[in-house]
C-alpha cells in the first residue's frame, strides 16, 4: 500500500514503542506543546549538563507521526553537546518545510520522516516535538 | 454514476418505497462522487458535515449568472442589473419557503453560520445584553456559536451557563431548567451535535426559555441541510445556518430573525446597500432585510443557495430525512459490533454524523489510512473543544453522511477500519 512510504517499520515500531517516554511531574515541565488542529499534545523536559543534552523526556498523546517523530527527536540530541543538538533540530526542521532534503548519512533513522513530506497536512505532526525541545533548549540554555 | 449504485445491497437499503426516490438518480446529479481516487478506489465521500458536494444545477446556476447576467444588486438600472437582483431576491423567497419564514425580511444573506451568529451576538447582543445578564450556552456547541458569545460575555460582564451534556450525548433538561432565571436573555443551541449526532428538543427548549423571558438562537448548520425545518412552528428567534452544508456554494449563509427582534437591532457593518439616507453627519438604515447586508453580497452564492434549496425541495426533506435515518441505522448496526471501536453519542434522536475511536489507532492516522481505501471522513476536535474534553479525548474521527450516500460506502469504510487495526496493530 501506497502509505508504507509514510508509516514505515521503523516509525510505527518508535509509535508503539517509544523511547524515552513516561509521565512526567508537572514541576518538571519545561515545555507542553499542542497542535490546535488536531488535538496531539505533548509535554516535554529535558537537562543539559557542561553544555551537553544529558536526557529528553516527553508524555502525551498523538498520532504515529507525532509520537514517533518525538521518540526520534530524543534519540537524535540526547548527548549532544547542545550547540549540535540545535544544529540537527535545525536541519530536521527545515528539511520538514522542504528548504532541502535530509543527509542520508546524517540523518540516520531520521530518513524514515521524509514520507510525511508527501502529506503536507501530516508535517505539523512531525515538527510538534522539534518544536518543543527546541523551545525547551532555549529555555535551559538561552542561545547566545 | 458508481458500479455500487446498482449492488444488490444497496438496493435493499435505499429501496423503491421511498414513492419516486432514487438515489442511483441523484448521484448522476453529482460527477464528483463518480471519481476514482487512490490506485483506482472509487471515491466514498463521509465528510458531509464538513462540507456537501454540489449537485450540477448548482453548479450551472453560478455558471448562468456570471456568463448570462453578472451584475451587482439593489443598485444599477440596465437590464443585466434588474435580473441579477432578481435572480438574487427570488433565491432569498425560495429560503423563505424552505424554513417557513414569515417574509423575506426575515432572511438576512450572510457568509455563514459563523457570521449569522456573530451578526446576532453583536447586533443584537450588544443592544440588549448588559452587565449581569446571563446567557445560556450548552457543553456541546461548536466553536462558532461559543466564541462571539464569549466576547459579548467579557465585554458586558454577562454571564455564561452551559447546559451539561449527559453520558448519552443528550442535554440535562433538567439541569437547563434550574439555569432559567429572569437574569437570563438569550439560550443558544445547537440544533443537532455536528459530534454527537445528537438531534436536540429544541421546541421544548425554545418553549422553556420563552417563558422563562428569553430569546432563542438555534445553529441549525447540521440540522437545516438534513430535515424539515419551520422556524414558525419552532418559535425561534434567530435561525443560524451555511450554504455549503446543503448544496450550495461555500461563502454564503443565513440569519433568520423574527421581524420584531429584527427591526430593533442596530445594523451589523456600515457600508453600502444597507443605508437609506448618508449626510456627513449621519445616516439612517436600509428596511429589512438589507439593513444587516452591507457591501455587494455574495450573489452567484445566494443564487446558488436558491438552487440547492430547489433541489432539496425536489426530492422533500421528509425524504432526505427519511432516507438518512435509515442510512444512519445501518451504519451504527455496522460500526458497532467492530472490537476495539467507541461511538461518541448514543442519543436515541440522533442523524448521520457519526464519531468515534478506535482502539490504538489515532483519528488522524485512520482518517489518512481510510482515505487510501477511498473513504473521506474526518479527524480532529471538530471545532468542539470543550467537548472533547468533556469526552476525555483529544480527537475523534467522524463519517457523516447525506442524501447521496450509499450502504455499501459504509462497507467499505468498515472494511477500511478493519484493515486500519490490522495495519497499526502488526505494522505493515
Amino acid at each position: 500500500m501506497d502509505l508504507d512510504a509514510l508509516y514505515q517499520d521503523i516509525i510505527l515500531d518508535h509509535y508503539k514503542h517509544p523511547r524515552n517516554y513516561g509521565p512526567i511531574a508537572s514541576e518538571e515541565v519545561l515545555m507542553d506543546e499542542e497542535n490546535p488542529l488536531c488535538g496531539d499534545h505533548i509535554r516535554l523536559t529535558a537537562a543539559v549538563k557542561d553544555g551537553v543534552v544529558q536526557s529528553v523526556r516527553f508524555d502525551g498523546k498523538g498520532c504515529a507521526i507525532s509520537m514517533a517523530s518525538s521518540s526520534m527527536m530524543t534519540e537524535s540530541v540526547i548527548d549532544k553537546p547542545i550547540e549540535e543538538a540545535r544544529g540537527v533540530i535545525r536541519s530536521f526542521l527545515a528539511s520538514m518545510r522542504g528548504d532541502h532534503p535530509m543527509d542520508p548519512e546524517q540523518a540516520g533513522d531520521l530518513i524514515a520522516l521524509e514520507g510525511v513530506k508527501k502529506y503536507p497536512l501530516r508535517i505539523k505532526c512531525a515538527t510538534l516535538g522539534w518544536h518543543a525541545i527546541e523551545t525547551a533548549l532555549q529555555k535551559i540554555a538561552p542561545h547566545q | 454514476m458508481s458500479e455500487c449504485c446498482i449492488c444488490k445491497k444497496c438496493l435493499g437499503v435505499t429501496g423503491d418505497e421511498g414513492q419516486g426516490f432514487d438515489v442511483a438518480k441523484i448521484r448522476q446529479d453529482f460527477p464528483i462522487l463518480n471519481r476514482r481516487i487512490h490506485q483506482d478506489k472509487p471515491l466514498a465521500y463521509l465528510d458531509n458535515a464538513a462540507t456537501t458536494q454540489k449537485p450540477s444545477v448548482v453548479v450551472c446556476a453560478l455558471c448562468d449568472y456570471y456568463q448570462i447576467c453578472n451584475a451587482n444588486v439593489h443598485r444599477s438600472l440596465h437590464l443585466l442589473a434588474d435580473e441579477a437582483t432578481q435572480h438574487f431576491e427570488e433565491a432569498r423567497r425560495r429560503v423563505v419557503k424552505f424554513i417557513h419564514a414569515h417574509s423575506e425580511r426575515e432572511v438576512i444573506y450572510t457568509r455563514g453560520t459563523t457570521e449569522s451568529i456573530n451578526l446576532a451576538a453583536y447586533s443584537w447582543g450588544r443592544r440588549h445584553i448588559q452587565a449581569g445578564d446571563e446567557i445560556i450556552l450548552t457543553e456541546m456547541e461548536h466553536h462558532s456559536n461559543l466564541v462571539p458569545w464569549q466576547i459579548l460575555a467579557k465585554e458586558r460582564n454577562a454571564v455564561l451557563r452551559f447546559i451539561p451534556v449527559l453520558e448519552d450525548g443528550t442535554l440535562d433538561l433538567e439541569a437547563y431548567r434550574r439555569l432559567l432565571n429572569p437574569k437570563v436573555k438569550l439560550v443558544g443551541v445547537v440544533h443537532i451535535s455536528n459530534v454527537l449526532g445528537t438531534v436536540n428538543p429544541i421546541q421544548e427548549i425554545i418553549a422553556d426559555a420563552h417563558r422563562a423571558g428569553a430569546l432563542v438562537l438555534v445553529d441549525g448548520a447540521q440540522s437545516v441541510p438534513h430535515m424539515p425545518i419551520d422556524v414558525q412552528a419552532l418559535d425561534c428567534d434567530f435561525l443560524a445556518f451555511s450554504g455549503h452544508k446543503m448544496m450550495a456554494p461555500t461563502g454564503v449563509g443565513v440569519l433568520y430573525g423574527k421581524e420584531s427582534v429584527l427591526e430593533i437591532m442596530d445594523p451589523f457593518m456600515g457600508g453600502g446597500e444597507m443605508i437609506n439616507k448618508v449626510t456627513l453627519e449621519g445616516s439612517t438604515w436600509a428596511d429589512l432585510p438589507l439593513k444587516f447586508e452591507a457591501g455587494t453580497p455574495h450573489i452567484s452564492g445566494a443564487i446558488g443557495l436558491g438552487a440547492a434549496v430547489n433541489y432539496l425541495m425536489g426530492i422533500g426533506m421528509e425524504q432526505v430525512e427519511k432516507y438518512e435515518q435509515e442510512l444512519t441505522h445501518y451504519a451504527l448496526q455496522k460500526l458497532t459490533p467492530i472490537p476495539g471501536l467507541k461511538i461518541y453519542g448514543r442519543a436515541p434522536e440522533r442523524s448521520g454524523a457519526i464519531s468515534f475511536i478506535l482502539d490504538d489507532v489515532h483519528p488522524h492516522d485512520l482518517a489518512q489510512f481510510v482515505d487510501q481505501a477511498g473513504v473521506a471522513i474526518r479527524a480532529g476536535h471538530m471545532c468542539a473543544q470543550p467537548l472533547m474534553r468533556k469526552l476525555g479525548v483529544p480527537a475523534v474521527s467522524r463519517a457523516s453522511l447525506y442524501i447521496y450516500n450509499l450502504p455499501c460506502e459504509i462497507d467499505q469504510l468498515v472494511d477500511a477500519i478493519l484493515e486500519a487495526k490490522e495495519y497499526f496493530s502488526h505494522g505493515s
